[in-house]
C-alpha cells in the first residue's frame, strides 16, 4: 500500500487483527450472532456494513465541528439511520430483487454498534480521509470475523457452503437415499444453526487469536 | 468557532438537522414511490404466477435449475394477462361485485374480524387445467410472513411460495427457498372429508415428503416459531375459500 503512509495503514491494518472490533473490542456481537447462520447473509452483511461505515465515518468527521456535543449520540444515529434508509429507497425502486435480499439487514445495521462505536470514538475527533479510512478497516475486520463464522455455522449446521452441497445430500431421492458422507451415517449439527453456536465459534476464534498473540491477553 | 455547547446552539441545530434529514427523505420517498410501486406490483404478479407452476424453474433444457426463479419482470405483466383467467372478492361467503382482487391490501383485510375480511381469490389456467391461487398474510417471529398457494378442483396443493419481512436470515427467512415451497406440492388440505390444513410439523420422519396425505410437511431446523406462524397461516385462510372453491368447479 504505497498510497498510504504508515500511520494510514495502521487504520485498515489493526482492526483486521489485532484490534478487531468483534474479538478484541466485542462489539458489533449482537448482528454477528444474529446472521452467521449462513455464508452468504454473513457476507451481504459485511458489504453492507463496509459501505455505511466507510460513508457515515466521512459525513460525521465532516460535521464534528458543528455537532452539539449534548446531542451528538442522537445526530449519529440519524446520520446513519438516514444513510441506510436512501440507500433501502433507491435499491427499491431500482434493484428490487437487491433490497429485498438487504431489508433484513437495515434494522441491523442502524442498530449496529460498531457503526456508533466508530462515530464517538474516531471520526469525531479526526479529519475525513483518516476516518474514513477508519471505517474501511474496522467494518473489513467486522467482515472477516462474520465471514469466519459464517463458513464454519453453515457447514457444520447445513453442510453447505454458499448453498452448494458440500457434504453430500443428506435426503436425496426415493431411491438412493442419502449421499456422500451422509451415506456413512454423517449428521448436521443442528446446534450449529442457533445462536448461542455463534457465540461459541466466536470464542473460540478469541481463543485462537489470544494464545497465538499472547500480548493481548489483558492481565487478571 | 462557535459555542457548540449552548442550549441555544443545540436546539437550533437539532431544528435544522430535522429539517434538513426531513426534507431529503420526503423529496426521496415521493420521488421514488411510482417506481417502487411498480415493482410491487411486479412482485405481486411474479408471485401469483410462481404459485400456480409459472416460474423459470427449469431451463431450455428441462432441467431443474434448483433456485427460486419468477418469470422476469418485463415478461410478468404479459403472462399475467395470459395465465389469469378470473379473479373474484369474497365477503362474508358472497362474491363481491365490482371490487378489484388485485388491489386487496391484505394487511388491512388481516385486522379486521374474520367476517369483514375481504377474501381476493385468483382464478388461473394452465394446460386446460384450473389453478385457484389463494393469497395468505401470517405472523412469523419478528415480523409479517405471506404467501400464495394454488389448489386445483381436487383441493391439492399445486404450489406455494412464500415472502417475509423480517424472519432470521439462514433460519426463518428459508420459508423463501425451493426445498421448503416445494414441499407442498401435492399435499392435501383435506383429511377423509374433514378440513385438516398443513401443518409444518417437526420430526414427522418424513424429510423427503413422500406421504402426501398426511397434512405435513417437514419444519426448517431451528425455525419454529416461522414454521408454526406458516401452520397458522394456512389453517386459518384456506378453511374460507374451500365453499367457493366447490362452487366454481
Amino acid at each position: 500500500m504505497g498510497l498510504l503512509s504508515k500511520k494510514d495503514q495502521k487504520l485498515i491494518l489493526d482492526p483486521l487483527a489485532d484490534d478487531n472490533p468483534i474479538t478484541i473490542q466485542v462489539l458489533g456481537i449482537c448482528s454477528a450472532l444474529a446472521i452467521t447462520a449462513q455464508l452468504k447473509a454473513s457476507i451481504v452483511m459485511a458489504i453492507s456494513v463496509l459501505f455505511v461505515l466507510g460513508l457515515g465515518n466521512v459525513v460525521i468527521s465532516l460535521m464534528r465541528n458543528i455537532i452539539p456535543s449534548k446531542i451528538r449520540i442522537i445526530v449519529q444515529l440519524i446520520v446513519v439511520a438516514t444513510l441506510v434508509i436512501i440507500v433501502d429507497q433507491v435499491l427499491k425502486a431500482y434493484a428490487y430483487s437487491l433490497s429485498k435480499e438487504l431489508s433484513v439487514f437495515v434494522g441491523l445495521i442502524i442498530t449496529n454498534c460498531i457503526i456508533m462505536g466508530r462515530f464517538e470514538a474516531f471520526a469525531l475527533a479526526n479529519k475525513p480521509w483518516r476516518s474514513f479510512l477508519d471505517g474501511i478497516g474496522n467494518a473489513l475486520g467486522y467482515g472477516v470475523i462474520l465471514i469466519m463464522v459464517g463458513f464454519f455455522r453453515e457447514l457444520f449446521g447445513s453442510g453447505t457452503l454458499l448453498g452448494f452441497k458440500i457434504f453430500g445430500d443428506p435426503i436425496g431421492n426415493a431411491e438412493t437415499g442419502p449421499t456422500g458422507l451422509y451415506a456413512l451415517g454423517y449428521e448436521n449439527n443442528g446446534f450449529m444453526l442457533l445462536s448461542p453456536m455463534a457465540l461459541i465459534v466466536v470464542g473460540l476464534i478469541i481463543w485462537v487469536q489470544r494464545s497465538r498473540n499472547k500480548a493481548l491477553i489483558e492481565e487478571n | 468557532m462557535a459555542n457548540t455547547d449552548g442550549n441555544g446552539y443545540t436546539i437550533g441545530f437539532a431544528t435544522v438537522m430535522v429539517f434538513v434529514v426531513g426534507g431529503i427523505l420526503a423529496a426521496l420517498a415521493t420521488g421514488l414511490k411510482p417506481a417502487i410501486k411498480e415493482n410491487e406490483r411486479f412482485e405481486k404478479q411474479q408471485s401469483i404466477l410462481y404459485a400456480m407452476g409459472v416460474n423459470e424453474n427449469t431451463d431450455e433444457e428441462g432441467k431443474d435449475k434448483g433456485s427460486v426463479n419468477f418469470v422476469p419482470t418485463d415478461k410478468v405483466e404479459e403472462a399475467y394477462t395470459n395465465y389469469i383467467k378470473e379473479s373474484f372478492v369474497i365477503q362474508n361467503g358472497k362474491i363481491l361485485e365490482g371490487e378489484d382482487a388485485f388491489k386487496v391490501d391484505m394487511k388491512k383485510q388481516s385486522k379486521l374480524p374474520k367476517s369483514e375480511r375481504k377474501l381476493p381469490l385468483y382464478v388461473g389456467e394452465r394446460d386446460g387445467k384450473k389453478f385457484y391461487v389463494i393469497p395468505l398474510y401470517g405472523k412469523g417471529l419478528w415480523d409479517a410472513i405471506w404467501g400464495y398457494v394454488s389448489l386445483d378442483d381436487k383441493l391439492i396443493v399445486q404450489g406455494a411460495t412464500f415472502d417475509h419481512k423480517g424472519e432470521t436470515p439462514g433460519l426463518g427467512a428459508n420459508i423463501k427457498e425451493r426445498y421448503f415451497m416445494d414441499d407442498f406440492i401435492g399435499e392435501q388440505i383435506m383429511n377423509n372429508g374433514k378440513y385438516a390444513g398443513i401443518t409444518v410439523a417437526k420430526g414427522n420422519n418424513d424429510p423427503i415428503n413422500k406421504t402426501k396425505d398426511d397434512n405435513e410437511v417437514d419444519a426448517m431446523a431451528g425455525a419454529t416459531i416461522t414454521g408454526d406462524g406458516v401452520t397458522v397461516m394456512i389453517k386459518s385462510t384456506l378453511k374460507s375459500y374451500i365453499p367457493h372453491i366447490q362452487k366454481l368447479k
